[in-house]
């Protein structure tokens, strides 16, 4: 396995029902790279993205992190366990934050470390502390989310995903609930992750930023990906008319 | 023959110890509906139907049928079966149940209203679904659930006056102690009345303060 990129999607196809929402679709992500996937509302990528860590698991094909197949078929049990397991190593972030309400913004971040790596309390509390640091939120650790805005919240979500230190973190259009003045600090925050080389996969309609920030570029459009490159090439030079369509749209705002 | 309030004072003692069995018996009536209610909603809702059946069928048993005659059934029904209760613990029991299953369709509602978000964020970080359960997901339904069933638990402060039918020297007992000895039946089922009165003002004010408690955290 040690030939294969640090994230594997081979063959991948999704059905709802009789809703085909993902075909044929291959993707390899290297350790510390950068990719975002841009396309029309319903083309799958939320699934795409979902189907990583097994939220909508694939109807066929592979997803595999490092050498492990995160979608391996086994009994109901151990399927279980395993997937329990695989997505310790799997950040996402919603667009919805997901924050849990009835958790301080510190029993959010040390809720996962301490029951699934067993941390002890203060070693918890060190780490909620260094990851809201990291993210400008020292002053908010004793906060309800409640007590938060948008911006705020995105980012406590994020910290809450890396205090897991995953492997890899998702971005569901991570941005796209947020009142347009509060996009720049969850965007500043991303683009460190991005110096920092984390691996990430990132759904967003904001072209700007998947320009600035990602080494490749997905444009999928009814549920295959049509075009692939680096930012340059498919912002600026895109092979097929489907993408330039969806681009000419998206950056004449 | 008059009103006459000045022979309640005299009876302040029994009154007390009234108020007392009443406090008692509705606090360990309500802690039993509360944790009653919530494994009787997980049950409901997750259990194996070897557990889902039974529970829903005395579920419906205890909806369907008067808390008078529950109450006679725990206590005098289940000597017979060698089941010798103490009239404090069988209305703990028949009041208990009784509202639990109250409570657990509140709970019910509640659990199945919690945003599939919170389910998605916390299996995300790698949590079973026992544990997102027990921990994100059983925690927001009470939450949300505390104004709701708080109406429960006035409810069953109330229906507390009828475990003075097996024999609990409770409130509504005590009155009557004290009117079989005066025959002043208007002025201490008055004094009882008031003495309720009391007990739910505590109540409705401690349920405001859990609820100004929790807004935080919703
Ligand atoms: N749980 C589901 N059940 C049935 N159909 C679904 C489900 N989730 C998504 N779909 C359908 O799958 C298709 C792809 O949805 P998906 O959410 O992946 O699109 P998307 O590219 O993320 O769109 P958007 O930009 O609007 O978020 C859509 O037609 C959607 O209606
Ligand atoms: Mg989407």
């Amino acid at each position: 396995m040690t030939d294969q990129a640090f994230v594997t999607i081979k063959n991948a196809a999704k059905s709802f029902g009789k809703l085909e929402v993902l075909r044929d679709i291959n993707l390899t992500v290297e350790r510390g790279q950068i990719v975002a996937i841009i396309g029309p509302s319903g083309s799958g990528k939320s699934t795409l993205l979902r189907a990583i860590n097994e939220l909508d698991p694939l109807t066929s094909g592979e997803v595999w992190l490092e050498g492990v197949q995160i979608n391996k078929k086994l009994p109901h049990r151990q399927y279980e366990a395993h997937v329990n397991q695989v997505r310790q190593d799997i950040g996402m972030v919603f667009q919805h934050f997901n924050l849990f309400p009835h958790l301080t913004v510190r029993g959010n971040i040390t809720l996962a470390p301490t029951m699934l790596k067993g941390l002890s309390d203060a070693d918890a509390n060190a780490l909620a502390e260094e990851q809201l640091a990291k993210v400008g939120l020292s002053e908010k650790i004793d906060e309800y989310p409640s007590r938060l805005s948008g911006g705020q919240k995105q980012r406590v979500a994020i910290a809450r995903a890396l205090a897991m230190k995953p492997k890899v973190m998702l971005f569901d259009e991570a941005t796209s609930a947020l009142d347009p003045e509060l996009v720049d600090e969850v965007n500043l925050v991303m683009k460190q992750l991005a110096e920092e080389h984390m691996t990430m996969i990132i759904v967003t309609h904001e072209m700007d930023f998947a320009a600035s920030v990602c080494d490749r570029v997905l444009f999928m459009d009814q549920g295959v990906v049509v075009e692939e490159g680096p930012p340059s090439v498919i912002f600026e030079k895109p092979e097929h008319e489907r993408t330039r369509n969806f681009l000419r749209k998206h950056l004449s705002r | 023959m008059g009103l006459d309030f000045t022979v309640v004072p005299g009876y302040f003692g029994i009154l007390l110890m009234g108020m007392g069995w009443t406090i008692s018996i509705t606090v360990c009536a309500g802690l039993l509906s509360f944790f009653g209610g919530i494994i009787f909603a997980v049950i409901a809702l997750y259990g194996h139907w070897t557990l889902r059946l039974p529970v829903r069928g005395f579920a419906f048993l205890f909806m369907g049928t008067p808390l008078l005659l529950q109450l006679f059934l725990i206590y005098f029904g289940l000597i017979q079966i060698g089941i010798d209760l103490p009239a404090f613990v069988a209305g703990v029991i028949g009041l208990g149940l009784h509202f639990a299953v109250y409570n657990s369709e509140l709970i019910q509602a509640s659990i199945l209203a919690v945003d599939k978000g919170q389910y998605e964020g916390a299996r995300t970080l790698g949590l079973s679904r026992g544990q997102t359960l027990r921990r994100i997901v059983i925690p927001q339904a009470v939450r949300a659930v505390i104004p709701p069933m708080g109406n429960n638990m006035i409810a069953l402060l109330k229906d507390s006056a009828l475990v003075s039918v097996i024999g609990v020297m409770e409130l509504t007992l005590a009155a009557q102690q004290a009117i079989s000895r005066t025959y002043r039946p208007f002025e201490f089922y008055l004094a009882a009345a008031f003495c309720y009165y009391i007990i739910n003002l505590a109540l409705e004010a401690g349920l405001r303060r859990l609820e100004r408690r929790i807004a935080a955290s919703r």
